[in-house]
């Protein structure tokens, strides 16, 4: 049955085929994650570029002008203080959903329908979602355009997905370490409390870091909600959430970054209508950025207090 | 499906059905097995989803013993063993039926304290599963979850768990803070072994724990199994027969019926299941003539 031994060194038909494929399957997938990182490359290079003379300190923390290039600062408190009102709304109650759907819900019909509507609520197109929350969260609670309506609408638009996530997070440690607790006497809770969560941490550290960057970069979902005003100067001494001009509170019109950005394109008024968007945007990129970083180092820090590793 | 013929506590009834097995087995360190049956099945099946996966199994464990579940795969093995602990519980579409008690009580009602069944009746996995924590926390999580907080009680409990798990010599210098995932396979496994012992049950069951080991780690679970038999009932799960013939007093031949439901085919000393078994299937399979 045994064919005669072939030289190692001469490559039969069949393996110089499956070797060619193997080279063109190497070369494909390096391209194409080349591509996506040097459209990635050349959008930070052109901002960085770009903001350069333009994003100074005055520039972030001045207050607006409309004779001298930038204050932007009222417009970056107000892209953090709506990100700040939706996660604490957001994190809680989408954590919780996600334990429950992945530990409690079970596999039924009614709890699958509900995944698949998780899923597609958070790919509903955000001015959708806007405008929805401008029936819901800006007339129908009769609030107007203020951060909490924005927030709400930030939610609505965060909150499933971040509970899909959370739960695939949860869905994803092995049945073997449940098993293993519950086996020892360990409740339900438990079990997920000490073995569960401390494992799908950094899943659902992720998840947060998704959705937030979603919330922070967001503007179709703010225009009709958040509004496209902002007092341009705050004074931080002001903490009477009820007074609508203090920074602090959530009613009050609030024009974001992200919105800002979008309105100076689209309006282009004043001066500098080229040097405040990029400026603005670059501003926006770093901020993400530095919070993507600062949220991953946080999530291994719990992560090895959790665990131990 | 028929509901579980509710069970009176009482002392030794379920001997009925392999007394003759029970009183003349030795145990392989030569001790007369006790007639005290710890835990003990009848009639018991189990179906997934209305399949039938364990057909009427009648077995007993006598207490400070170490009964061997062999068999081919399939044959329900660890179906039964998990209904020990009620695990099965945590299958969707599982169901039990028949009766089963711990020492003469029935557990398989519905409301019966399954957690504190499961503290009672430990369990050992195929695969080792430490909990990602330290060593320390690892063997301190059942006593924990029970409520115990003293310190002094805490570590006393994680030491000598520890010790009588034979890790305590490798870990010893820095169990409190490094993680049980950072240990071997083996050592591993002991520390699950320890985590059980930790939570002070009656009964200690074990999925296969030694398959996933070198020869030399298999060996020292035996042995920890020969010295925990003083103390405890041990059933074991294996698909290695010289471990079966090694460490076990009892041995269970199970095997799958024509419709593929596991059933128990003989149950005896193990001595006597080796070398001269009553059934024809048992011999067969021993002697590797099976499928």
């Amino acid at each position: 049955m045994t064919s005669p031994a072939r030289p190692l060194g001469r490559l039969s038909t069949t393996s110089r085929r499956s070797q060619r494929a193997d080279r063109v399957a190497t070369v494909v997938l390096w391209a194409t994650a080349a591509f996506a990182l040097a459209l990635l490359g050349g959008i930070i290079l052109y901002l960085v570029v770009a903001s350069i003379g333009v994003v100074s300190p005055a520039f972030l923390f001045g207050d607006p002008s409309d004779t001298e290039l930038g204050g932007i600062f009222p417009l970056f408190w107000n892209s953090l203080y709506i990100l700040g009102l939706t996660m604490l709304i957001s994190i809680p109650v989408g954590i919780l959903a996600g334990i429950y759907m992945s530990e409690y819900a079970g596999d039924n019909r009614l709890t699958n329908s509900i995944r698949f509507a998780e899923e597609a609520i958070s790919s509903v197109p955000s001015i959708v979602v806007g405008l929805f929350g401008l029936i819901a969260f800006v007339n129908l609670t009769g609030w107007g355009y203020t951060a909490l309506s924005g927030a709400m609408a930030l939610t609505l638009f965060n909150l499933p997905l971040l509970a899909r996530l959370t739960e695939q997070a949860l869905r994803a440690v092995p049945p073997d370490e449940r098993a293993g607790s519950l086996a020892l006497g360990a409740t339900k809770w438990q079990t997920v409390r000490h073995v569960v969560l401390p494992l799908a941490i950094p899943g659902i550290i992720t998840g947060i870091i998704l959705t937030a960057g979603r919330v922070f970069g967001e503007a179709a979902v703010l225009l009709f909600t958040a509004g496209q005003s902002t007092p341009t100067h705050y004074d931080f001494m002001n903490v009477d959430i009820s007074d609508p001009s203090s920074p602090w509170s959530p009613f009050r019109p609030a024009t974001t970054l992200a919105v800002f950005i979008w309105k100076n394109n689209a309006e282009g008024l004043g001066n500098f209508v080229t040097e405040v968007a990029n400026g603005s945007s670059a501003v926006l990129l770093g901020t993400v950025l530095a919070f993507n970083l600062s949220a991953r180092a946080f999530g291994r820090y719990l992560s090895r207090r959790l665990t131990a590793t | 499906m028929t509901a579980a013929p509710t069970m009176a506590p009482a002392t030794a009834p379920i001997t009925v059905h392999i007394d003759t097995a029970m009183t003349t087995a030795a145990g392989s360190d030569g001790e007369g097995l006790s007639t005290v049956m710890k835990m003990a099945a009848e009639k018991l099946s189990v179906t997934y989803g209305g399949r039938v996966a364990v057909r009427e199994v009648t077995i007993a464990v006598p207490e400070r013993s170490i009964m061997a579940l062999i068999g081919p795969s399939g044959s329900g093995k660890s179906t039964v063993l998990r209904c020990f602990n009620r695990m099965n519980d945590l299958i969707p579409g599982a169901a039990v039926t028949g009766t089963l008690t711990l020492d003469g009580e029935d557990i398989m009602p519905i409301d019966i304290d399954v957690v504190e069944l499961r503290r009672r009746v430990g369990m050992v996995f195929q695969r080792p599963n430490p909990f990602p924590m330290t060593i320390y926390e690892n063997v301190a999580y059942g006593p924990r979850r029970r409520g115990v907080k003293d310190r002094t009680t805490l570590d006393e409990l994680v030491t000598t768990s520890l010790q009588r798990a034979a890790l305590w010599d490798e870990v010893k210098d820095d169990f409190r803070k490094k993680s049980g995932l950072a240990l071997s396979g083996g050592q591993q496994q002991r520390l699950c072994i320890a985590r059980v012992l930790a939570t002070q049950p009656e009964v200690i069951l074990m999925d296969e724990p030694a398959s996933a080991l070198d020869p030399i780690s298999t060996l020292r679970i035996e042995e920890l199994m020969r010295e925990l038999r003083k103390t405890y009932a041990i059933i074991i799960v294996t698909h290695n027969m010289q471990q079966a013939a090694r460490v076990s007093d009892l041995t269970a031949f199970f095997t799958m019926a024509e419709d593929r439901a596991g059933y128990l085919v003989e149950l005896g000393p193990t001595n006597q299941v080796f070398t001269n078994p009553t059934e024809r299937l048992t011999e067969d399979y021993i002697s590797g003539r099976f499928g």
